[in-house]
């Protein structure tokens, strides 16, 4: 299994995806000639032409809009957003038409389309470039909504999401585009949505996270074992929409306490969600209340003391496990 | 619609400078006054309390009617708005159908009453269904018009909308994207005179649509949209042309809308009544009536029968509808995800 890192396993997927399937084409702001603001989609343009790599003019509620058109009239379009934040130019076509289009025609109309996202703090990107979103995303039936945490998973994910027939929201943390890891080189490789991944087992915690804040429950549960001799389980959910419920609840039942590590706002956010299903099925096994440890209510700032202090640490999770003990 | 029955004398002369076929002439009468028909019984069924909500496009028939009998049908496509009765029945849609929408029933091939009434769509005619966002289905027809041209595929899509939508932002990117892609598109503007309560001039600051063309570099036409032969002459041009490969077009049609928005609204608090008295004159149905038959294309017999035929066409569309069943409430959480 060659070793790369995520922006390269993520064109790896787009690239196997628009060789397998001729109706898939790529658009977006800047990934043509410049290769994406991210360099996920690198030399696409050399390689499949403008057909099917099209730089778009800045408009993102248009090339959403086109992109649904695109997959309502048969064929599998990737939009490419530079961040969630400008996303939200788009949330009109992205919630009002395409989660909704399947079901307000009955089931003549659907959209097989893919929209690429980044979000995520730690870059020194500020309030309008890095927030973390993905559980807006995941409020909206008719959304599939997936953040990968790791090369192989975004390679595998993103593969699996070209073979969606519903539109998929497909988040990125800008922080994963450098990290390296071994990716299947298997042009069949796919990862089935709705499957969380257990990234390590253990008996006394579970550490719930996904994108970005599944390394930071990662450390956390390296320094509990170390430091605290607290055996700390992780799991990365992987998508958001389908949510696997199942194995969080079932680890839950293991070790009886829950942390949900998450970058975004914890008022109204995706951890209150997580929450609220944990103590709904698996109440009686829980030894301390849900803890939540999540971005700072405070707009992103700029300075990288500002922007580490907004955001959650693995000292803030090793803090919020002791606390239950 | 076609007749099979045997027609009285008509002027061969007058039909040869129309440019259109007796059939067409014909056609473009049923529909449009089916059109006003129907909305006229729909308003009814809705003041008796049976229909909780219309949309109509009553002084559009004209527009709507000419614009779609220059389409392909089953091959274009149409992104309609809310007002498109006429085209929808232009394109196939039946009287019945059109009161399964307005009941939402569970037969409506619509959305079986998962929309509002009159959110137009079907997959078999090419009609795809819009949200009711106005101006977002101008986004959609670029994208549709896209998949066409990198297909290869020789069909046009008509999109439509209000004098009102032009102001979002939805209109501009459209536009925009069709241009620099040349994409097969048809932006049809039905300029109603309001957008919702808002006069025209309270939404823009140019007296037509149309100029905004220029800014996009692409055609653009301006057409009386009262008078039904003179749309399809300007828009079928258009759509050929676009059929060819060359590109988009704006096209505003200057018409009136001679109700209230909808039916929740009372027109009477914005409107001054003479300006309506105005328009009311130049009634797409009454004028194309009158017209047709002063210049001695049909006997006025002829046209007594279509309305006659029409007249019990909607009666029958609306007591069947009224006794057809609605959807389950077990069926209310279908369609959300499409698996594999």
């Amino acid at each position: 299994m060659p070793e790369m890192r995520m922006r390269d396993a993520l064109r790896e997927a787009l690239r196997e995806e628009m060789l397998r399937d001729e109706t898939v084409f790529l658009m977006g702001e800047d990934i043509g000639a410049y290769g994406g603001s991210y360099a996920v989609t690198k030399g696409l343009l050399e390689e499949f032409g403008e057909e099917r790599v099209k730089d778009t003019p800045i408009a993102e509620s248009g090339i959403v809009g086109v992109g649904i058109g695109a997959a309502m009239a048969g064929l599998r379009p990737m939009v490419e957003l530079m961040t969630i934040n400008f996303s939200f130019l788009a949330l009109d076509q992205i919630v009002n038409s395409a989660a909704k289009l399947y079901h307000m025609s009955n089931g003549q109309i659907n959209v097989p389309m893919v929209v690429r996202m980044a979000s995520g703090g730690g870059s020194q990107l500020a309030a309008t470039h890095s927030h973390s979103l993905e559980g807006l995303y995941a409020h909206f039936p008719g959304l599939k909504v997936v953040c990968p945490s790791s090369p192989a998973d975004a390679k595998g994910l993103l593969k699996r999401a070209f073979r969606d027939d519903n539109t998929v929201i497909f988040i990125e943390h800008t922080a994963n585009y450098g990290l390296k890891g071994d990716v299947p080189d298997d042009p069949d490789f796919l990862i089935e949505f709705g499957q969380a991944n257990v990234l390590r087992e253990g008996s006394d915690v579970t550490l719930v996270g996904y994108s970005g804040s599944v390394h930071q429950a990662t450390r956390a549960a390296v320094m509990l074992q170390e430091q605290e001799g607290i055996s700390a389980e992780v799991i990365d959910l992987r998508t958001l929409r389908p949510l696997d419920i199942d194995t969080v609840i079932r680890s839950v039942q293991k070790t009886n306490r829950a942390v949900i590590v998450e970058d975004d706002w914890k008022f109204g956010g995706f951890a209150g969600e997580l929450s609220a299903q944990i103590m709904e099925r698996a109440f009686d096994w829980l030894d301390a209340p849900v803890a939540r440890v999540c971005g700072k209510d405070v707009p992103m700032p700029y300075n990288r003391n500002l922007e580490f202090a907004a955001l959650p640490s693995e000292e803030d999770v090793v803090e919020a496990v002791l606390a239950m003990f | 619609m076609t007749s099979t029955r045997t027609r009285r004398t008509r002027s061969q002369k007058t039909i040869e400078e129309y440019l259109l076929s007796e059939q067409q002439l014909e056609d473009m009468y049923y529909y449009m006054l089916l059109s006003r028909r129907l909305n006229e019984r729909m308003l009814a069924l809705n003041r008796q309390g049976r229909a909780p909500f219309v949309i109509a496009g009553a002084g559009q028939e004209a527009a709507q009617v000419g614009a779609a009998m220059a389409l392909q049908k089953g091959t274009d496509y149409l992104a309609p708005y809310y007002r498109d009765l006429g085209m929808n029945l232009v394109l196939g849609m039946t009287a019945r159908e059109a009161m399964l929408n307005l009941l939402a029933k569970r037969d409506d091939p619509n959305s079986f009453g998962r929309q509002m009434p009159s959110h137009w769509g079907n997959s078999a005619r090419r009609i795809v269904t819009q949200s009711s966002v106005v101006t977002t289905q101008l986004v959609h027809a670029a994208g549709i018009g896209l998949a066409a041209k990198m297909r290869k595929d020789p069909i046009v899509v008509l999109t439509c909308c209000g004098e009102g939508s032009t102001s979002r932002g939805d209109f501009h990117e459209a536009l925009n994207f069709a241009a620099i892609h040349k994409l097969p598109v048809i932006f049809y503007v039905q300029n109603n005179g309001y957008a919702i309560t808002s006069r025209t001039d309270k939404e823009m600051p140019l007296e037509n649509v149309a100029d905004r063309a220029r800014g996009y570099g692409i055609q653009s036409a301006m057409v009386d949209g009262m008078d039904c032969i003179a749309v399809y002459q300007t828009v079928k041009p258009a759509i050929d042309q676009a059929r060819r490969g060359g590109g988009p077009y704006l096209i505003e049609a200057k018409c009136y809308r001679l109700w209230p928005h909808s039916s929740d609204d009372d027109d009477t608090r914005y409107r001054p009544k003479a300006e309506l008295e105005e328009w009311t004159k130049k009634d797409p149905v009454t004028t194309f009536r009158d017209r047709v038959v002063s210049e001695g294309v049909f006997p006025a017999e002829d046209l007594q029968e279509i309305e006659k035929r029409v007249e019990e066409e909607v009666r029958e569309a609306a007591q069947w509808a009224l006794m057809q069943p609605d959807p389950a409430p077990e069926d209310a959480l279908g369609f959300v995800y499409k698996e594999l």
